[in-house]
């Protein structure tokens, strides 16, 4: 493998890492601010124990994504100092407001975790509200540079050197606040369907047991909500691509040729040398009718590009089909649970619909892989979309197999970690079962 | 009033040396996890498990607004920096997640049954390297070695030299002694205070012939920086100052005035870090990388000045308001009744 490819892989890998906890940062504070809410309104233990439980798994997760964050704020130097020599003084701002969220979300979690009994309930849920405020901005700042590299803005190049520069231009990007709402509401999806499909794997076990019961809705409820306004967000992220970065668009629908009335691609794989995307089930006019809301509007193929500025199809298009497919199927298992919660007392607990929770419960984090295995891998071959070619941004420096097997095999036994601690603390479920709800005290 | 571009790295160091004080304490305890022995050790483990559970992730994020606010600000100095201490740096930031990554597990697990041996192992073997990565780090950037070429910009063993390292083992026992004096705060233990009061006196007295045996070596190893260190005509305040804080050290730990001798290692740790700073001055990378050529345009440094004022004014009173809840004894000096 040449050090170009290389640096990607190991900058993927470092991201494909990263925002599995970020995930977690963003969801489960809102998760446990929920659970403690209900336990102050209510007065009822099983919520308390549920926001203390989920609260322990926030820390383990916090942890690995802090140290795992820590690497990319350096690895953005590392493996790309010329990307970073020139953007770092147009989007810098962004990571540094980042740096007092990710503060907010360190402090609070501090005394939310550490601070049961020390502190009033009232303040502790206000630093649990705190944690979760600042996860979520702390996600939406840092998309705020990610979207600045897919929209540049906020300077102009001379000489090859950016000059005019505005930060408070570049970081409101045009593909901020479609970028940055689609990935929050991701956060919250992913995590409540993993969360929600844990808690149902364990009511297959133990069907009477209310703390999982509590933990089921909550975890459905918010991971729900998401996934229902997902695909409505997701069509506001391609309907901006397909005015903003076309070579991006054309990429995720398979679209090699530039045509009028262009088609809805089902499935399919992209064909670079016969430039067609064969086995693709096509719904005539449909790609002019999401991306423009317009049946003849005119689609910009790759074809239209010159093929030095192309992105892969192949990936970009299986990337994006996983994501519509993942978000379809959890979109479908929320309006299914809607209906069921609604419908009848203890309609989210018959085995059947449990287990459609339990194949569901990666479906978010897989989408996440993949919606942005979309916007990076879309955006070649450029790292700043137009401005910078990624080849021109890597390092210098050789011999990149080693950091790159190196931390490969360091996140590996963190992550084989991370599960193994969690596993343990799933499986040994506080026991409050049904009947035992008036009386209100656990049984260990 | 000092120009943007001088405020702009003012504000890195001022970061590092909050890392230094804060964070830098959390890897000495670290340290001192790893060599604690003899019959006290499960104890000590136990005491600094405690004392830094709650504050470690607030602590580190000090390192991220310092290479943030350096990117931002000096976009060049940053890629240089990366570009030349690959190495170095790669090895830091491993040291940085496992320390992290194998606390938290660690102290996760203590809760349920007692330590175990892996994680607490790795824990404070990360603690004892990383520090001395850092100081490396530092020094390199000092040292002169680092030439920039712009033609065929490449990884330097500039880090790998007799002055870094001592930099490095200076970091090192710098952090070590803030530890030990922070530590004697967390308990009323007479014994395991006098055990940290006994591992502050070591520690402070590596510092003190380290601050002697770094700029020794950066004679030869960085001379450039040895002359701006001691040839300027600031140099003699900051050896008076560097000098009386390590002497107050040792006196007030003698004297068991806990309260001063806190004052006298944080100041030193302060002053060796601004000692360092005002030697650099006015360079990122010594010597062909300064302030003024790797500086962004006045618009981001202002954003990122405003931005950080901005969120200090949010930051410092929600510190406080964790130091008050969980360091409540350590913050006011008097011993700690026990908990009800
Ligand atoms: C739970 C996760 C999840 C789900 C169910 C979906 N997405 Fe998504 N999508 C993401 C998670 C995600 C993401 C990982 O969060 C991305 C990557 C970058 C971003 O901003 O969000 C993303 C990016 C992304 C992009 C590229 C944005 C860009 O590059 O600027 C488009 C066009 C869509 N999505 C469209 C959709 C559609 C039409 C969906 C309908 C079902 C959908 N997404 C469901
Ligand atoms: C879309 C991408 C990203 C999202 C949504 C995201 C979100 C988050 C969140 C929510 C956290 C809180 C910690 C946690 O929950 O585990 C976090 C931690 C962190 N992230 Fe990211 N991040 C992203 C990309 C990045 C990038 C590009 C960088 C670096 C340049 C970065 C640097 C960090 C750092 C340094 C931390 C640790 C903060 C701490 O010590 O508490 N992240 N991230
Ligand atoms: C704020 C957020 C992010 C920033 C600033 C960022 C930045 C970068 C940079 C500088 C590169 C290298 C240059 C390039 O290949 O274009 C890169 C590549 C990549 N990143 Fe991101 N990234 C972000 C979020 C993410 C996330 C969350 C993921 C995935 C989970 C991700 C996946 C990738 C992949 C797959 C590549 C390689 C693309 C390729 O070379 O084909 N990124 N990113």
């Amino acid at each position: 493998m040449d050090e170009l490819l290389l640096a990607r892989a190991q900058m993927a890998m470092l991201f494909a890492f990263h925002i599995v906890f970020a995930v977690a940062g963003m969801g489960m504070p809102l998760l446990m601010v929920i659970a403690e809410a209900a336990h102050l309104r209510t007065g009822e233990p099983v919520f308390l124990e549920l926001a203390r439980r989920w609260a322990r798994g926030t820390a383990v997760l916090f942890a690995v994504g802090a140290v795992s964050g820590t690497v990319l704020s350096f690895e953005l130097g590392l493996l790309w100092p010329g990307f970073m020599a020139f953007s770092g003084g147009i989007v810098g701002l962004p990571f540094a407001l980042e740096g007092f969220a990710f503060f907010a979300e360190a402090i609070f979690l501090g005394i939310y975790l550490y601070g049961w009994g020390r502190v009033r309930p009232a303040a502790h849920l206000l630093s649990g509200i705190a944690v979760a405020l600042g996860g979520a901005m702390s996600g939406i700042l840092v998309v705020a540079a990610n979207a600045w590299m897919n929209s540049p803005a906020g300077f102009v190049v001379m000489d090859g050197k950016p000059t005019a520069i505005d930060p408070l231009a570049a970081m409101a990007n045009p593909a901020w606040p479609t970028e940055a709402a689609h990935m929050t509401l991701a956060a919250f999806a992913a995590s409540g369907f993993a969360v929600a499909g844990i808690h149902a794997y364990k009511l297959l076990r133990d069907r009477e047991n209310l703390f999982h019961r509590h933990a089921l809705s909550i975890a459905l409820a918010v991971g729900g909500t998401a996934a229902l306004l997902l695909p409505v967000s997701g069509d506001f992220n391609a309907r901006f691509i397909a005015r903003d970065q076309p070579a991006k668009l054309a990429a995720l629908e398979g679209q090699f040729r530039t045509e009028r009335g262009a088609p809805l691609r089902i499935g399919g794989i992209p064909d670079m040398e016969k430039g067609t995307t064969r086995f693709a089930i096509e719904i005539p006019k449909g790609l002019s009718l999401l991306a423009f809301h317009d049946a003849d509007a005119e689609v910009a193929g790759l074809e239209s590009f010159p093929p030095e500025d192309r992105p892969d199809p192949l990936p970009v298009h299986l990337a994006f089909q996983l994501m519509v497919a993942c978000g379809t199927t959890l979109a479908a298992v929320s309006l299914l649970s809607a209906w069921r919660a609604a419908a009848r007392r203890g309609g989210l607990f018959e085995s059947g619909f449990l287990r459609a929770v339990v194949c569901c419960s990666p479906l978010g984090i897989v989408a996440v892989e993949a919606g942005w295995a979309v916007t990076e891998m879309g955006r070649q071959p450029w790292v700043i979309r137009g401005v910078m070619r990624t080849a021109d941004a890597v390092t210098p420096v050789g011999g990149l197999i080693f950091p790159f097997a190196f931390f490969s095999a360091l996140y590996l036994a963190l992550g084989v970690s991370a599960v193994w601690l969690l596993r343990r603390e799933v499986s040994q479920s506080p026991s409050f079962p049904l009947e035992e709800r008036a009386a209100g005290a656990p049984k260990e | 009033m000092p120009d943007l571009p001088t405020l702009a790295a003012a504000s890195v160091l001022g970061a590092l040396v909050v890392y230094a004080l804060l964070g830098g304490a959390d890897f000495g305890s670290g340290v001192w996890d790893l060599l604690s022995r003899g019959p006290r050790a499960t104890a000590r483990r136990m005491l600094i498990a405690r004392a830094i559970g709650p504050v470690w992730e607030t602590n580190h994020i000090w390192v991220i607004v310092a290479v943030v606010v350096l990117f931002t600000a000096f976009p060049r100095g940053f890629a240089v920096i990366s570009t030349s201490l690959f190495v170095p740096i790669t090895l830091m930031l491993a040291g940085i997640v496992l320390r992290g990554a194998a606390f938290a597990f660690h102290h996760y697990q203590l809760h349920e049954e007692g330590s175990r041996p892996g994680w607490a192992l790795l824990f404070a073997g990360s603690s004892l390297l990383t520090p001395i990565l850092l100081g490396a780090i530092i020094g390199a950037v000092s040292s002169g070695e680092i030439r920039v070429n712009a033609e065929a910009p490449a990884a330097s063993s500039a880090w790998l030299a007799p002055f870094p390292l001592a930099v490095g083992l200076l970091t090192l026992a710098v952090f070590c002694s803030l530890a030990a004096v922070y530590l004697i705060f967390e308990t009323d233990d007479p014994d395991l205070r006098d055990d940290f009061r006994i591992r502050a006196h070591w520690s402070c007295g590596a510092v003190a012939v380290l601050m002697v045996a770094v700029p020794l070596l950066a004679r030869f190893g960085a001379p450039d920086f040895f002359h701006a260190l001691l040839g300027s005509d600031w140099s003699a305040g900051v050896v008076f100052l560097a000098a009386s804080a390590a002497l107050g050290a040792q006196v007030s730990l003698l004297l068991r005035a806990y309260g001063l001798a806190r004052a006298c290692v944080a100041a030193q740790a302060a002053i060796i870090l601004c000692g360092w700073g005002a030697a650099q001055y006015p360079f990122i990378v010594r010597p062909d990388l300064s302030i003024p050529s790797a500086v962004s345009p006045p618009a981001t440094l202002r954003a990122i000045l405003i931005a950080l004022a901005a969120g200090a004014l949010f930051l410092f009173p929600s510190i406080f308001a964790l130091l008050r809840i969980f360091k409540k004894e350590a913050f006011l000096g008097r011993p700690p009744v026990s908990r009800g």
